[in-house]
């Protein structure tokens, strides 16, 4: 129960308490990845609630779901864990937001992302063609532990927003057991509106 | 009074958060800025002016996250997408994925395609203004910059890359250029941008591998019969100052039967200052040093990087009075205090005796690269939007919002008190916002926090949409139809591209290809019919 308990306080702020609603929020990843997602609901475009987006507009109804980018018919698949076989990875979001997740061997960064509904884009569908699916590793120590990446990689990366050291593109890091742990944080990708911009001039 | 706007705007109650205020917001500024909307009960409209990915990432990211909203998106011609589909290299196609995502947007039911409608000649953009909310421009550069130089409007073996680009891509404005590529093995290419190499690309790879591409047939038959053998991509400045990235500068290195002509050591940037550049700028000099493995003995064909070089006049051949025999070009010198800063200028180059050093480039054929050029639609000063001819872009806040060319930034006060430094209503995107560079992702980020300024500013500012209170029908493209088929135009819609896409689809599957385009406007809607 205790580990239970750890378990469930690390998901995301807006995940329901009641231990019920926590399992379905779990499971809901491996439901939904096995069905192309273009085919999941007859409108897409319907708002589902499962995420508290915090946005600074009164008196409208935000869509609360992230834009889900293409890759989903063709790359959005991701495998469920075997029991026992679960990686643990984690996602900070652009607004600081930790995402923790279960996942399984072999399924990379980006379709991990916009399976779990990160705001993720994937522009080339995942084909190291553009820099959208940039991440950042927390943590330098397995940023070193990954394999290099390419030539290929790092020439997209070269043109990515807030390149770091430990930049890599999402659809390129496959989940391997020796990155169990890993927290990869997604940069700022729109220019930050700060208050002062649209306060009365 | 701020609960009654809230529901009202909200269509369904949320009414336990509408009690939350945000910073800024004033009951009286909702009220006064939605209570039309809301009191018609009806969504917000937004046009979207152009189709491409800055159109398609603004109405992608509007439609999520906001409910409220419907996106009529008007594009020129009769199918969507822009530079992905006239742009974008047909040996690229990966980049093209985008266009699944541009497709799953336009499933929603809030969204409206309207294409074959070229605002602004078709229709006159004031039609537009009673009827919507928002109008966010997002048409792009249609034009290219020209090199003023003699020679460079022959109608003959000098043509504009870009119009190259829309020729081997099915652009139907430049189906009919025809280039002339069995002239002679010589071409060059002015400008070292990333046009510049797709073109270079086109020319030196082997035809057999672009015909598993959705490239023209028009092209590929052109392409087959071409004689060029050597492309030279020359440049004003150093490799420092390029504008090239390395992703294709390292496809050209790999081209099999293609040699690189080495760089001249003396315009490289040595080893000590190269390691000490930032990564992606140290990444490309190296990859430059290196150069191609390919032997230019077995090679077939070759291409070259040439620097500090500006072009002043074409020379046709004095036998062939229609044929191009070189182009002549200036020597230029790096700032000798700074050569290898990025935005270091060049200087023109004197020989000893006083003189231009010059040199003259074999060309048999000459295309012109250095950057594509927005224009203003007409009728935007309708709108009150000054132009910025200067820059090519529609003068905005850098957040999209189109500045007010009275106040030119400043701010202004509205006849209720409040004051805007912007045209209420009037946003831009993409390359008619920022002016044509970066890569997709570049313009997908741009069109992001342009709409997230217009979702603010709907929520939170003042004199954020087009027509005062009680001014605007709110009918989106139902109130500008009737117009437009008074005008015999014919309006071409989401299904009519896809009837029109699965129609080039099958075409190319006969042939083993992605697509086969119809390169002619007229086919597209014959298609239809």
């Amino acid at each position: 129960m205790a580990l239970w308990q750890g378990f469930s306080q690390q998901l995301r702020k807006a995940v329901p308490k009641t231990a019920g609603e926590v399992c379905l929020t779990q499971s809901r990843r491996y439901v939904s990845s096995s069905i192309p997602r273009r085919l999941r609901s007859a409108n897409r475009w319907d708002v589902s609630t499962k995420r508290s987006v915090q946005f600074p507009l009164q008196g409208w109804k935000l869509a609360q779901r992230s834009f889900s980018a293409t890759a989903h018919a063709a790359h959005g698949h991701i495998t469920p864990p075997k029991p026992g076989e679960e990686i643990n990875i984690a996602f900070i979001d652009k607004d600081g937001t930790r995402v923790d997740l279960q996942v399984a061997e072999g399924d990379n960064l980006l379709d991990i992302a916009q399976a779990n509904d990160l705001e993720m884009e994937g522009a080339c569908g995942g084909s190291c063609a553009c820099s959208t699916c940039h991440v950042i590793v927390e943590d330098p120590d397995v940023f070193d532990k990954m394999e290099e990446p390419s030539d290929d990689e790092n020439d997209m990366l070269d043109l990515a927003f807030g390149l770091t050291e430990t930049s890599r593109l999402g659809c390129q890091v496959l989940m391997t057991k020796d990155l169990d742990g890993l927290v990869v944080k997604l940069p700022t990708m729109t220019r930050n509106l700060q208050a002062s911009d649209f306060e009365q001039k | 009074m701020l609960d009654r706007a809230f529901v009202s705007v909200n269509c369904t109650a949320h009414l336990s958060r509408s009690a939350v205020r945000v910073k800024g917001l004033s009951s009286r500024n909702i009220s006064r800025r939605f209570s039309h909307v809301a009191s018609e009960n009806r969504p917000v409209r937004v046009a979207v002016v152009g189709s491409g990915p800055a159109g398609f990432y603004a109405a992608a990211r509007l439609l999520s996250k906001q409910e409220n909203v419907n996106v009529d998106m008007y594009e020129k011609l009769p199918v969507p997408f822009g530079l992905a589909r006239y742009g974008v290299a047909p040996d690229h196609p990966e980049v093209k994925n985008c266009e699944d995502k541009f497709t799953e947007v336009a499933t929603s039911p809030r969204f409206k395609f309207i294409g074959n409608i070229e605002l602004g000649n078709d229709l006159p953009l004031s039609v537009l203004k009673p009827h919507y909310d928002v109008i966010l421009f997002a048409y792009g550069a249609a034009k290219d910059k020209e090199l003023g130089i003699p020679g460079e409007q022959a109608l003959r073996s000098v043509y504009s890359a870009r119009a190259f680009v829309g020729w081997y891509n099915g652009l139907p404005e430049h189906r009919d250029l025809n280039p002339d590529l069995s002239n002679g093995e010589d071409a060059v290419i002015v400008g070292q941008g990333n046009v510049a190499l797709d073109v270079a690309r086109i020319l030196l790879s082997d035809v057999d591998s672009l015909r598993s591409t959705d490239i023209a047939t028009h092209a590929l038959d052109t392409l087959s019969k071409s004689k060029i053998k050597r492309v030279r991509v020359v440049g004003r400045r150093g490799p420092l100052q390029a504008s090239f990235t390395i992703k294709e500068i390292r496809e050209l290195l790999q081209l099999p039967s293609v040699a690189f002509e080495p760089i001249r050591s003396d315009v490289m940037p040595p080893d000590s200052v190269i390691n000490g550049l930032p990564r992606a700028q140290k990444r490309l000099m190296q990859l430059l040093a290196k150069g191609s493995a390919n032997d230019p003995q077995t090679a077939t064909k070759s291409w070259s990087l040439d620097f500090l070089l500006s072009p002043e006049c074409l020379n046709w051949s004095p036998v062939h009075p229609y044929r191009l025999s070189h182009a002549k070009f200036s020597r230029n010198e790096l700032d000798p205090s700074d050569p290898f800063n990025p935005s270091s200028r060049v200087t023109p180059k004197f020989l000893s005796s006083g003189k231009r050093a010059e040199v003259n480039l074999s060309s048999s054929i000459f295309f012109r690269s250095v950057g594509y050029k927005s224009l203003p639609l007409p009728g935007l000063e309708d709108l009150g939007i000054e132009f910025d001819t200067q820059r090519g872009v529609i003068p905005n806040d850098g957040f999209g919002r189109v500045k007010s060319p009275i106040t030119k930034g400043e701010t202004q006060t509205l006849p209720d008190g409040s004051l805007i430094a912007h045209l209420p209503g009037l946003y831009c995107a993409g390359w008619v916002k920022r002016g044509p560079t970066g890569v997709i992702a570049s313009t997908m980020t741009d069109a992001f926090t342009t709409v997230d300024t217009i979702l603010q500013d709907l929520a939170s500012h003042n004199g954020s949409l087009l027509n005062a209170p009680g001014q605007s029908t709110g009918l989106g493209w139902d109130g500008i139809k009737a117009v437009a088929q008074e005008r015999g135009l014919r309006a071409t819609s989401w299904e009519d591209w896809q009837r029109i896409d699965a129609i080039e689809r099958e075409r190319g599957q006969q042939q083993g290809r992605p697509r086969e385009k119809f390169t002619r406007v007229q086919e597209m809607l014959e298609a239809l019919d």
